[in-house]
């Protein structure tokens, strides 16, 4: 409660204290008594069940960090701002966070939405900003930013990864329908699939494209219809309560015996699943952050991170956990290398993005490099839905793992430009087995 | 339109079973809505949230009596009661300490109350029950699937979806009509919901069946969200989406009106389910467009009555 | 009342103007209020006919909407600002001819059908409006000034306060004529308007496409300030935002819309700040308080302060 006093004192004193020169970006560098992060993830809403578990891994990585020292010896404080409200309210807590709080950097955020929404703001209000999560490839295809840095993958590695799976696993389909959330990452998905399996296996026949609302709870109809097509293949990119609810409904009426479901997102979605989770499906993780990863990196520091995250909020971590972690992990080496650069000095806020410009760091399963355009590249791994006695959920067995720089993008181009690029032959070459 | 019915005719049929089971869900939240809203004359936004607690509710306890050890059936009254536990708790404690001290107030206000019930409650929801996914779906999975005949195939329907929840919806029309139609204390409550003025000039004590008929309104509301709650995993923000649907329903039944109610619901779960099968970026407007059409004939809803215009 | 309300404005309007002096980002915050508090003018003058519109994001959004789509190519705030009023003006005439035939329930459900089947649409279109991503709006050149972002985001506030001071102005007039005083006649007894010769429907449509425009012009400024437009402006939640505002601020003089704004937005933030993820149970209590504690508002409330002469 303590943190929650002191903002509210220094809203107070932005309220109240009137001629106070809120902005400090201006000012010459000085190292702070604490480095604030302005956090924006969604606490309320459908998508709170990316954002709360978000919370907690930050509030504990933090936790971590600041007993261990901080970060150049300077404690991290994290302020949280919920996303939920929209894009206006959002906008002006983006704002408040650096122009009044004072915040060294923001950590923004899960909606691609808000993300396209606040991401200038990094440069209008010159201030490091790290997207932590969210995943459209129009941020860094379209504009070139010089203090925003996404320290994970993005669309395009996320959804060409289980294609590649699928095509290297199951050759011959002919069929295939998708069903995703209607909103943009449900678009996008399906638009970024729908080019790379065109270039790669041109002649699918693509027999039914359903876009149910957002927040649907009932897929009773749809399944009805996909049952009646019986596609080879059925391509979902839906996350959260509505993926849940639709494997359930789908798999209680036998759905998953007629088609295989390519599921890139099933990840956060398994623990909820538990042991109805049919086997033999392709899932992905939006990265290579699986619990049961048989070859971290850092197997310690791994094993660690999801130990205390269970041991603390009694729940496995999962993905947008390890995407917070990697935000913070990039801002340790970040700013590390910063103060470094300055032979110990605190550096100015543009010293400090330009440390992130690319900048490798670890992570527990292996090292991420932010690119020239602030572009992360994340290691892919997908594989088949399974059981084993470790987990009460479905994991991936039959594991591949496709480098990051292997599946997305290069600099300069556009997504759906480079996946018409691809051939039939880069399904041999892409990934390997792990 | 011969050939389009030779070639689409099967579709169809599935569209129609379909269309049921979705509109056996919307009809029983609508209906406690429009029964509310005919009596207190209070658009209660709230009756959103009441559904999401009914679904959470009902999930917990399931999931509550499976770890007693208890039969897997037993998870289908559980259902019910929990709709009814949260009837009971949560309607007289609404009544009694908010609408009821706004009555006199102008509608808008009435209106806002809900309103501002509707975010309170949407965040109590998430203190208690946090914000992963949660599902209990023995009620679904006891019941098993039943195979349809399509074209030489088989399409499964779970026999939760197909003949519970339709028939939950036919039991809960039925019994409200004989209820409101037979007995005393329904007769009342049309009484009060065609002329408020005249019923309770003569005599009729209005704030009991204020009291009455909210809480009904909101165990009708809770039993939706809890029957639902076997097909669908329950995250924050489900109430939200349910109420605008309902909006809709009652607006296009008319005022109180429960046969009006049930049409509606039929009209538009069949509308939806045909839309998936035909045109899938239809779906999410077709209620609105019924809604408009149905409107533009009939003014006062599909039943309402015409409101003697008052001097 | 009526007559310290200048006095009133010229104060909030001056603290409004030193609060952003202080603080750019409460500059930011206040432009915003302001552009909620104009959109709820219109909701004010249809509470004064007694209707409530749950649908008036409608016109906020298309506001929005006009500004991120003609941005590119009428590259002046001006020259949107009045695109976007005409805009949302002729679409308030549209939709108005049709609901202002329904009173009461059917007028604001059918209000927020069509703002709901806006939001699909903005929804559904992807390739058009880019959905839920929605469209950015760059700082753009003022009455042919190019400007820089601080200097922009000035102007944006100046226009703002002048248009809700100008705006006010005009209501405040319509109010007062004879249309204005008709409008009244709705709430109260309509067949007595029209035994009068008044045709209440033309009455209560003037009035609908002058909220539409206000709206619009609302929508615009939002976009002109938050610079990203998504459909979650069209959304049924942000509809009911603006008639808590109003309620929030109390329906009596044209001074409400901004105090309920300004008194929103800044709980909002406060309790976003405070209570990260509780706000909504925040705001919900603070209009639980208004409503239970403060009848009429906070102009209510700076009615009595004033001296007890409240309305």
């Amino acid at each position: 409660m303590t943190a929650s006093l002191t903002r509210r004192e220094a809203l107070a004193a932005g309220f109240g204290t009137v001629l106070l020169p809120a902005t400090l970006s201006a000012q010459p560098a000085q190292k702070p008594a604490e480095f604030k992060i302005g956090v924006t993830t969604f606490l309320s809403g459908p998508a709170s069940v990316f954002g709360v578990p978000s919370r907690k891994a930050c509030e504990l990585l933090v936790e971590q960090m600041n007993a261990a020292g901080g970060i150049a010896g300077v404690p991290l404080r994290p302020i949280f701002v919920d996303e939920a409200p929209g894009t206006d309210h959002l906008v002006g807590e983006f704002r408040r966070l650096v122009q009044s709080e004072g915040v060294h950097a923001m950590f923004q955020s899960i909606s691609s939405g808000s993300c396209l929404a606040c991401t200038p703001l990094s440069r209008e209000l010159q201030k490091l900003t790290i997207l932590w999560d969210c995943g459209t490839q129009r941020i860094f295809e379209e504009n070139r930013w010089d203090y925003a840095f996404r320290t994970q993958g993005y669309g395009t590695p996320e959804v060409l990864a289980p294609l590649l799976y699928l095509l290297k696993t199951k050759p011959n389909i002919r069929t295939l329908a998708v069903i995703n959330q209607d909103y943009a990452w449900g678009r996008d998905s399906w638009e970024l699939w729908k080019a790379a399996m065109d270039a790669l296996k041109p002649g699918v026949r693509v027999v039914a494209e359903m876009f149910p609302r957002f927040g649907s709870t009932d897929f009773s109809t749809e399944i009805t219809r996909l049952l009646a097509l019986r596609p080879d293949v059925i391509y979902s990119t839906s996350w959260g309560g509505e993926l849940v609810t639709f494997v359930r409904q789908a798999t209680e009426r036998r759905l998953h015996e007629r088609s295989t479901f390519v599921l890139p997102v099933a990840e956060a979605s398994l623990p909820a699943l538990g042991r109805s989770m049919p086997e033999g499906h392709i899932i992905g993780t939006r990265g290579d952050h699986w619990n049961n990863h048989p070859a971290p990196a850092n197997p310690q520091l791994f094993a660690s991170f999801v130990n205390a995250y269970r041991q603390r909020f009694n729940e496995w971590p999962i993905y947008p956990c390890h995407h917070m972690a990697q935000a913070l992990w990039a801002l340790k080496a970040g700013l590390e290398k910063a103060v470094a650069a300055k032979n110990g000095g605190w550096p100015s806020d543009a010293e400090l993005a330009n440390a992130f410009r690319g900048l490798t760091f670890p992570t527990p399963t292996s090292t991420i490099t932010l690119r020239e355009d602030g572009q992360g590249l994340e290691d892919q791994i997908v594989g088949l839905s399974s059981f084993n006695e470790r987990f009460p959920f479905s994991v991936p067995k039959e594991m591949m793992l496709f480098p990051g720089a292997q599946v997305s993008a290069p600099v300069g181009q556009k997504s759906t430009d480079w996946l018409k690029t691809l051939t039939p032959d880069f399904i041999q070459q892409a990934g390997r087995s792990i | 339109m011969a050939e389009w019915f030779q070639d689409n005719g099967l579709l169809l049929g599935l569209a129609l079973l379909d269309g049921l089971s979705s509109a056996g869900l919307i009809f029983l939240v609508a209906v406690g809505l429009n029964l509310v809203f005919g009596v207190l004359r209070i658009v209660n936004v709230a009756h959103g949230s009441l559904y999401a607690i009914g679904a959470y509710s009902a999930a917990s306890i399931g999931i509550f009596l499976a770890s007693l050890g208890l039969p897997g059936w037993a998870s289908i009254p559980a259902l019910v009661v929990s709709a009814a536990l949260v009837g009971a708790v949560l309607g007289p404690l609404i009544e009694r300490f908010l609408l009821r001290r706004i009555y006199a107030q102008e509608e808008v206000v009435q209106l806002l109350v809900t309103f501002a019930l509707f975010m309170v409650l949407e965040d109590v929801q998430k203190l208690v029950w946090g914000v992963q996914p949660i599902h209990h779906d023995t009620a679904m999975t006891l019941l098993g699937t039943i195979d349809i005949p399509f074209a030489g195939d088989v399409i499964p329907f779970t026999n939760y979806q197909l003949f519970v929840l339709p028939g939950f919806a036919v039991v809960t029309l039925v019994g409200l009509a004989w209820f409101l139609r037979r007995t005393l204390t329904g007769r009342v409550i049309v009484a009060v919901t065609t002329d408020r003025e005249a019923a309770t000039a003569m005599g009729i004590d209005a704030s009991r069946i204020y009291l009455l008929t909210f809480s009904f309104g909101a165990a009708l509301a809770a039993l939706g969200g809890a029957l639902s709650s076997p097909t669908a995993a329950l995250v924050p923000g489900i109430g939200a989406q349910t109420i605008v649907l309902s909006f809709a329903v009652v607006a296009t039944a008319g005022l109180g009106q429960i046969e009006g109610a049930a049409l509606t619901s039929l009209m538009m779960g069949l509308g939806r389910s045909i839309a998936v099968y035909f045109e899938p970026e239809l779906e999410v407007v077709v209620p609105y467009i019924i809604m408009v059409l149905v409107l533009l004939v009939r003014p006062q809803g599909l039943f309402g009555v015409t409101e003697t215009r008052r001097v | 009342m009526r007559k310290i309300e200048p006095i009133l404005a010229v104060l909030l309007a001056a603290a409004m103007i030193a609060a952003a002096i202080a603080a750019p980002w409460l500059r930011f915050v206040l432009t915003i209020a302001l552009a909620k508090g104009i959109a709820v003018l219109g909701i004010m003058l249809l509470l004064r006919a007694g209707q409530v519109s749950f649908g008036h994001a409608l016109y906020v959004a298309f506001g929005a909407y006009v500004v991120a789509f003609l941005a590119p190519r009428l590259n002046d705030a001006v020259l949107l600002l009045a695109a976007a009023a005409v805009g949302a003006g002729l679409l308030g005439l549209l939709i108005g001819l049709f609901v202002a035939r329904y009173r009461q329930i059917f007028f604001g459900m059918l209000n927020l059908a069509m703002c709901m089947v806006f939001y699909s649409l903005l929804e559904k279109l992807y390739h058009i409006t880019r959905g839920s991503d929605g469209i950015r709006v760059e700082v753009m050149p003022v009455a042919g000034q190019a400007l820089d972002r601080v200097a922009y985001e000035w102007a944006i506030f100046g226009i703002a306060l002048a248009l809700a001071l100008g705006l006010g102005i005009l209501l405040r007039l319509y109010l007062s004529s004879p249309m204005g005083e008709a409008l009244a006649g709705i709430k109260t007894r309509e067949t007595r308007l029209e035994f009068m010769g008044v045709p209440a429907r033309g009455v209560l449509l003037s009035a609908y496409v002058i909220s539409a425009v206000v709206g619009g012009i609302g929508g615009a400024l939002i976009a002109m300030t938050s610079r990203h437009v998504t459909p979650l402006l069209s959304y049924w939640t942000a509809s009911g935002e603006l008639v808590f505002i109003a309620i929030l601020g109390g329906a009596g003089g044209v001074l409400g819309p901004f105090l309920g704004a300004a008194a929103y937005e800044l709980i909002r933030v406060y309790a976003a700040a405070s209570f990260a993820d509780a706000w909504q149970m925040i705001l919900g209590a603070a209009l639980l308080l208004v409503i239970l504690f403060a009848p009429g508002g906070l102009w209510g409330m700076a009615g009595r302060l004033a001296g007890g002469r409240g309305r």
